[in-house]
């Protein structure tokens, strides 16, 4: 069973609507009793990092989190802000992270030669670096798409998963152990996105 | 590489979906839901819905309806209508929309704009400029800023919008043609250029395509740029006929060639 996190952030029932199309089980849970049931987990996260993290701080979920994937290795897939929050610390807030992957999340570099727009926003392509059952038969051309002004710089070249072109090479999802992070919203990126929550389900 | 956005603008008016010709004449199109279910199968980068009652009626967003569509939707959603305040702003989010779209509550307090880009983070903060070319005697023309469906004229000009925006963090400008709205002549790629210039984030213009060759004309001179209409999304052939439609691969490799 897959447990999709809730503790007031993201698209749940976006990513709860593709396992109801695919007809994978899973249940939405809010509380430590039925997150510690988790067999796998998903944390979505929308908005800004400090807001994110205060969510999940006051939520009373995280020593449970902490210990279902530090200790349990209980698989974890997290979603845009649900993956930043699991790096140490961002340029857009001042909270720690949970410090699950080391890195750093920092604000797109706008003075480099090509300009980049901030935020990166709308589909683009990834380079997959690692192969991991998670990305399984995506078309990396068609790509995913993106809305973000900040991404997660890993300390370690082993923990990026794909990397994806905008301005500069950034690293697009991460991937440590049993911990998957993906800066796209495979939940808003149709069948590519689909088969990428399917892939995490059959991990 | 990132690529172009090719973005279907649906209009709520009377909780139908509706298109209008400059603002006026609301023809029903359909159903919003229905909507969204075939744009799914079809595959849609991004929507767009606007509420165009909310602001006129004075209501508050219409959070049921977001929360539908939301759900429904596989691809990201921007809703706008009726939003005034951070918290509406908060809810919209949790409710799942990935965008939310302000314009006259904005535009008569900027700051409303830097207050929600804190609490739901900036990319997700969308600005619509409903804009109508205004010619002046000796041929110089002027664009001028409405709000209440077209209706009510803003107390400054598109240019000294734009140079207001340079000290507020918005994610999106979305400038929405009056004029050319509904009639499927192209783009007015004059006023796409004026605002393209003078901005630094994404820009989407809507208001005028009447073809895949206009979307293509946009993008063609822009590059990354997200291309909206409403028409050609719903209507199909002379006779404008209503059928929700998008363009396939292969149309898209046509559109977008750049």
């Amino acid at each position: 069973m897959i447990s999709i996190v809730d503790y007031g952030s993201g698209n749940i029932r976006a990513i709860g609507n593709i396992y109801d199309r695919a007809k994978i089980e899973y249940n939405v849970v809010s509380t430590a009793t039925e997150l510690s049931k988790a067999k796998k987990i998903i944390l979505p996260g929308v908005g800004a990092f400090d807001e994110t993290i205060e969510k999940l701080n006051s939520s009373g979920l995280k020593a449970i989190l902490d210990k279902k994937v530090l200790e349990e290795m209980t698989p974890i897939l997290g979603i845009c802000v649900g993956m930043q929050i699991m790096a140490n610390s961002s340029d857009e807030g001042v909270q720690n992270g949970l410090g699950w992957i080391p890195g750093k999340v920092k604000l797109f570099d706008t003075s480099i030669l090509q300009k980049p727009k901030i935020p990166h926003l709308g589909w683009n392509t990834v380079d997959i670096i690692k192969d991991t059952g998670l990305l399984r038969s995506i078309d990396s051309e068609q790509g995913f798409y993106f809305i973000h002004s900040y991404y997660y710089e890993v300390e370690n070249e082993s923990d990026i998963l794909t990397k994806t072109f905008y301005g500069d090479n950034f690293t697009s999802s991460i991937n440590r152990d049993n911990i998957y992070g993906t800066q796209f919203h495979p939940e808003k990126s149709h069948s590519n996105g689909m088969k990428v929550l399917i892939n995490f389900a059959e991990l | 590489m990132l690529r172009p956005r090719i973005i279907p603008c649906l209009l709520v008016h009377k909780k139908g979906l509706v298109k209008t010709i400059q603002f006026s004449d609301p023809k029903y199109v359909g159903d919003p839901l229905n909507a969204v279910k075939i744009f799914n199968e079809k595959e849609v980068d991004e929507l767009m819905v606007l509420d165009i009652d909310a602001t006129i009626d004075m209501r508050e967003p219409n959070f049921k309806l977001i929360e539908n569509l939301a759900s429904e939707c596989r691809m990201p959603l921007c809703f706008g209508g009726g939003v005034r305040t951070v918290d509406q702003a908060i809810r919209m989010v949790n409710l799942g929309a990935e965008k939310v779209a302000l314009s006259s509550s904005a535009l008569n307090d900027m700051d409303l704009l830097d207050q929600i880009g804190k609490a739901i983070g900036v990319q997700s903060v969308v600005l619509v400029l409903d804009v109508k070319k205004r010619n002046k005697l000796f041929g110089s023309s002027v664009y001028e800023v409405f709000t209440h469906r077209g209706k009510k004229k803003h107390s400054k000009d598109l240019d000294v919008v734009l140079k207001q925006l340079h000290d507020h963090a918005i994610g999106e400008l979305v400038v929405n043609d009056i004029s050319n709205d509904g009639l499927m002549q192209g783009f007015d790629l004059d006023l796409a250029s004026f605002v393209h210039e003078r901005i630094e984030v994404p820009f989407t213009f809507l208001g005028g395509a009447g073809s895949y060759t206009d979307l293509n004309k946009l993008i063609d001179r822009f590059k990354i740029i997200g291309a909206a209409a409403g028409s050609i999304f719903v209507f199909k052939g002379k006779y404008k006929a209503v059928l929700i439609n998008y363009p396939g691969k292969e149309e898209k490799s046509q559109i977008i060639t750049t």
